[in-house]
């Protein structure tokens, strides 16, 4: 099936078998391989991409479902350099591996927009109050993106940074 | 000339400690971070040679003689290549450090997932489908797969005693006889095992995803047939392993075969639900724990008993007893290891094979003892602090126990905590702190690596991985401080089988075994410029790309200007191991909450204190902790396969019923280093780190369950349905 779609602003156009999932469209097909296959099967979030501004996980959505989307790799959040999250990973340790942190980034890219946005989530204390980002928030909403490394110290640190109003619990060295 | 250094005894020398340039021991970024977190690092199943063909592996289902009667018309299916069953195919992971071809062949399944057949087809999806289609047939056959219901054996070496058990246990003020139960357990490292092979008719090249590249380089040639000399590994990046991907795996073989036979190049990548069966699981425990205490809590016997599982022909059996040899000073000890051999899929290492289960069932033992003896859970494990290896009788080469306790304990808060249980109430929850000792056998293997020295730049090169564990950032460090270098000045390449052969990454060994490789091709560097100049190395200051000797300065670059420089290095173990007790110390500390309306545990805080010698870098070791703190949390409370009671088969083959701890599962966590220098370390003096964190850590989470509730909880792990049954 003839496909197009613009990846990280530039249009792509593909003819795929339409049973290539957008994760696979995105790593062999248009040779982005910034993001991960981890189990293939929607339960690790190592391949979280966002589609129009959204996080999804990719290896659960078909490409040719994607017909003139917008989708952003973390190849393209780093496209003017890397990006505030990007730049706060490193300096937190918020990866070891490397594997989860493509998936970690999006997916934290755009909890913080969806934060701004006051979508309410599983341990909001209501469905319509301005949404602060605590630390149980933040832990709340990046559970979809599984770390086995367990970095997650380092990366609740790092996004705790780049949305400043979320006080940071990382440790001091010693 | 290669620098050879044999560790035969304490190096007092402390060199690293006179070195100005300032970056061995800092916290500095890994320098391979960036490149992570922009997606440029390639990882196994990334490379695409052209000619790209797909390799999905199909799997037994059942366990008996297998055959495949619809493989010709699988064969004409569209896109179709290969269906490769070939008798070279291993039938699970190697073991760590194996060397040689594990157990192979597709016509008998030997557990629920072995890999019997592969299919190659032009795409992913091709393949997939294909491979679905092919028809296993099994005829099965009554292999046992329940360990507690054949006879164990009882191998020889692994059974130890020494003093009157029954007369210790008589004249004791407190006896305790409890027996614990941890379930079977996944690396699930978030990188499938993937393989892409590419075949010239001589030369077979792999990229892999693998931890001990010298090792998986024969494991590979051997299992093909052919010479190690025409094998080539690359793996400079791995998305974690945790022991799963010590050995080459099943896809490796695979594709490889795949690749010579059709002459194209083939990628293949286990899909998740067959990461967790064809590789190696942590095998569960039953562990038989019996102490004996005088009044003041000196325990006078001291007996582990441990039941693990393996396959047929698989000589790996989990360690459970390694951290009770050493821990805890008793005249009266008796260690018993016993094996059932049974068809659930391999076990093999997992992070910290042994004490991550046996130190953590023996912590609970002593916390069950304290309260028994009414004494404080520190300071009974203060007082059992053995002056010597209780059962060698040699010296321990450096024991930071006491401090790790004490600190910890202050760090923590622990005097504050009241002593009995069921103290402290917030609506449905009860609140509790608890603690455990961590212990970790240490050991150096052999490694070798070089450093490339061209004017003030250096390249250091060595087979070794970096699995996550910072390795990059650890040979920067060591190499930049001995040569004098901004970090920037130092590039590393690892991951290639080409290069020097290191330890490879396991068993804690990488950083001090290849980073001492690293010192001794740097020192070897440093040799070579003192030469030069007519000088002792010693009297030599390397700093910022300078040589400063006495009032005299000169840039590294002008003086060799032009020449390359090679310095080799090289590490092997010596008598140091039979000299002394060597191992690693830690405390953790943890505070939970317990509902006892859902049965729900949930973390509050962590702390933990731990010894392991110089701190190469204290971001990465830190992190290196979180991880293995947090793996305590999985296992504690959330982490086991269920295992069929028919087959032997994992019920529960992924991350929706395997439950890993996830970010909302993790509370603020502490780490402490203690200052430590272990000159039976040789002369980096810094031993392991990267298990440390995990042993006991589940202890100090069940420990504090126990204190916040009066629930004993003795099976791992301490799911809600176990938590109310115990609460009663």
């Amino acid at each position: 099936m003839k496909l197009s779609f613009a990846v990280n602003g530039r249009k792509q156009s593909l003819d795929l078998d339409p049973r290539v999932t957008l994760l696979d469209a995105l790593r062999d097909h248009v040779g982005l391989s910034g993001s991960k296959k981890g189990c293939d099967h929607g339960q690790c979030g190592a391949c979280t991409v966002l589609v129009n501004g959204r996080r999804i996980n990719a290896c659960l959505s078909l490409a040719v479902m994607h017909e003139g989307d917008e989708v952003t790799t973390v190849e393209g959040l780093a496209r003017d350099g890397p990006s505030a999250l990007q730049a706060a990973f490193v300096e937190h340790d918020g990866m070891q591996c490397g594997y989860c942190t493509p998936g970690q980034i999006c997916s934290a890219t755009a909890m913080l927009e969806e934060v701004a946005a006051g979508w309410p989530s599983h341990v909001s204390a209501d469905l319509t109050s301005k949404v602060e980002l605590t630390q149980d928030e933040l832990r709340e909403r990046m559970s979809g993106n599984l770390c086995r490394c367990s970095c997650y110290p380092g990366i609740n640190a790092a996004i705790g940074q780049v949305a400043t109003e979320v006080p940071a619990e990382e440790e001091t060295a010693d | 000339m290669t620098l050879d250094l044999k560790l035969d005894a304490p190096d007092e020398a402390n060199r690293a400690d006179d070195l100005v340039q300032g970056v061995l021991g800092h916290e500095n970024e890994r320098p391979d971070g960036l490149s992570k977190a922009i997606g440029a690092a390639t990882y196994a199943a990334e490379p695409r040679p052209d000619g790209l063909l797909h390799g999905f592996l199909v799997r037994a289902p059942g366990i008996g003689a297998v055959s495949c009667s619809n493989a010709n018309s699988v064969r004409e299916m569209e896109g179709v290549r290969l269906v490769l069953r070939d008798p070279r195919m291993i039938r699970n992971a190697a073991q760590g450090a194996a060397n040689e071809a594990p157990v192979q062949g597709v016509d008998r399944a030997e557990y629920v997932g072995q890999p019997v057949a592969l299919v190659v087809a032009d795409s992913f999806e091709q393949a997939r489908h294909a491979a679905q289609a092919l028809e296993v047939e099994v005829e099965t056959d009554d292999a046992p797969v329940d360990p507690e219901a054949v006879t164990a054996e009882k191998p020889d070496g692994r059974q130890t005693a020494q003093g009157d058990l029954d007369a210790a246990r008589r004249d004791a003020a407190h006896v305790l006889d409890r027996t614990y139960t941890t379930s079977s357990m996944v690396s699930a490292a978030m990188e499938p095992h993937a393989a892409t092979a590419e075949w010239d008719g001589t030369r077979l090249v792999l990229r892999g995803s693998l931890q001990m590249l010298k090792y998986n380089r024969n494991e590979l040639a051997d299992s093909l047939g052919i010479a190690p000399e025409n094998v080539r590994i690359l793996a400079p990046y791995v998305g974690g392993g945790f022991g799963s991907k010590l050995g080459i795996s099943a896809e490796c073989v695979a594709a490889a075969l795949a690749a010579i036979e059709l002459g194209r190049p083939i990628r293949v990548v286990q899909h998740r639900r067959q990461v967790f069966e064809m590789n190696t699981r942590r095998s569960e425990t039953r562990q038989r724990i019996r102490l004996a205490a005088d009044r003041q809590g000196r325990l006078t016997a001291l007996e582990h008993e441990a039941l693990v599982s393996n396959l047929p022909d698989e000589t790996f059996a989990e360690p459970v007893l390694q951290g009770s040899h050493f821990a805890y000073a008793a005249p009266n000890r008796a260690l018993r290891m016993h094996v059932a051999r049974i068809h659930r899929p391999a076990a093999g290492s997992v992070r910290a094979p042994g004490e991550a289960v046996g130190v953590t069932a023996f912590e609970v033992a002593m916390d069950e003892l304290a309260v028994a003896t009414g004494i404080d859970p520190v300071e009974l494990r203060l007082r059992n602090i053995p002056d010597k290896d209780p059962e060698a009788g040699i010296p321990f080469s450096s024991h930071r126990l006491k401090a790790a306790l004490s600190e910890g304990a202050r760090r923590f808060g622990w005097a504050d905590r009241p002593s009995p249980p069921r103290q402290r109430r917030e609506g449905e929850w009860w609140i509790g702190t608890g603690m455990a000792a961590a212990f970790r056998v240490n050991a150096i293997m052999e490694a070798q690596a070089r450093i490339l020295l061209t004017g003030d730049r250096a390249v250091v090169e060595t087979d070794m991985t970096d699995i996550g564990t910072g390795s990059y950032a650890i040979f920067q460090q060591i190499a930049a401080e001995l040569l004098g270098l901004p970090l920037e000045r130092v590039k590393v390449r690892l991951g290639d089988t080409e290069l020097p052969p290191g330890s490879g990454s396991g068993g804690s060994f990488g950083a001090a075994s290849t980073g001492t490789a690293v010192w001794m091709a740097g020192m070897d560097l440093r040799r070579q410029i003192a030469r030069a100049l007519a000088c002792d190395e010693a009297d030599l200051t390397l700093k910022d790309g300078t040589i400063i000797r006495g009032n005299t300065r000169r840039s590294l670059a002008e003086a060799f200007d032009g020449t390359v420089l090679t310095g080799d290095g090289h590490v092997q173990p010596g008598d140091a191991q039979q000299k002394v007790r060597q191992a690693t110390f830690g405390a953790h500390f943890a505070e939970v909450a317990v509902s006892d309306v859902t049965g729900e545990i949930r973390m509050r805080r962590m702390h933990g204190s731990f010894a392991a010698g110089r701190i190469l870098n204290p971001r990465t070791a830190r992190s290196q902790c979180h991880g293995g703190m947090i793996w305590g949390i999985g296992m504690a409370l959330t982490e086991a396969v269920t295992h069929d009671r028919r087959d032997g088969h994992m019920v529960n083959r992924d991350f929706a019923e395997y439950h890993l701890p996830v970010n909302a599962d993790v509370p603020p966590l502490d780490v402490h280093f203690i200052e430590e220098r272990d000159p039976w370390a040789g002369p980096l003096q810094a031993k392991g780190i990267g298990e440390l964190g995990i042993c006991g850590a589940g202890a100090a989470i069940l420990n504090a369950v126990h204190h916040a509730c009066g629930a004993r909880l003795r099976d791992f792990p301490a799911t809600p349905d176990r938590v109310l049954a115990a609460l009663v």
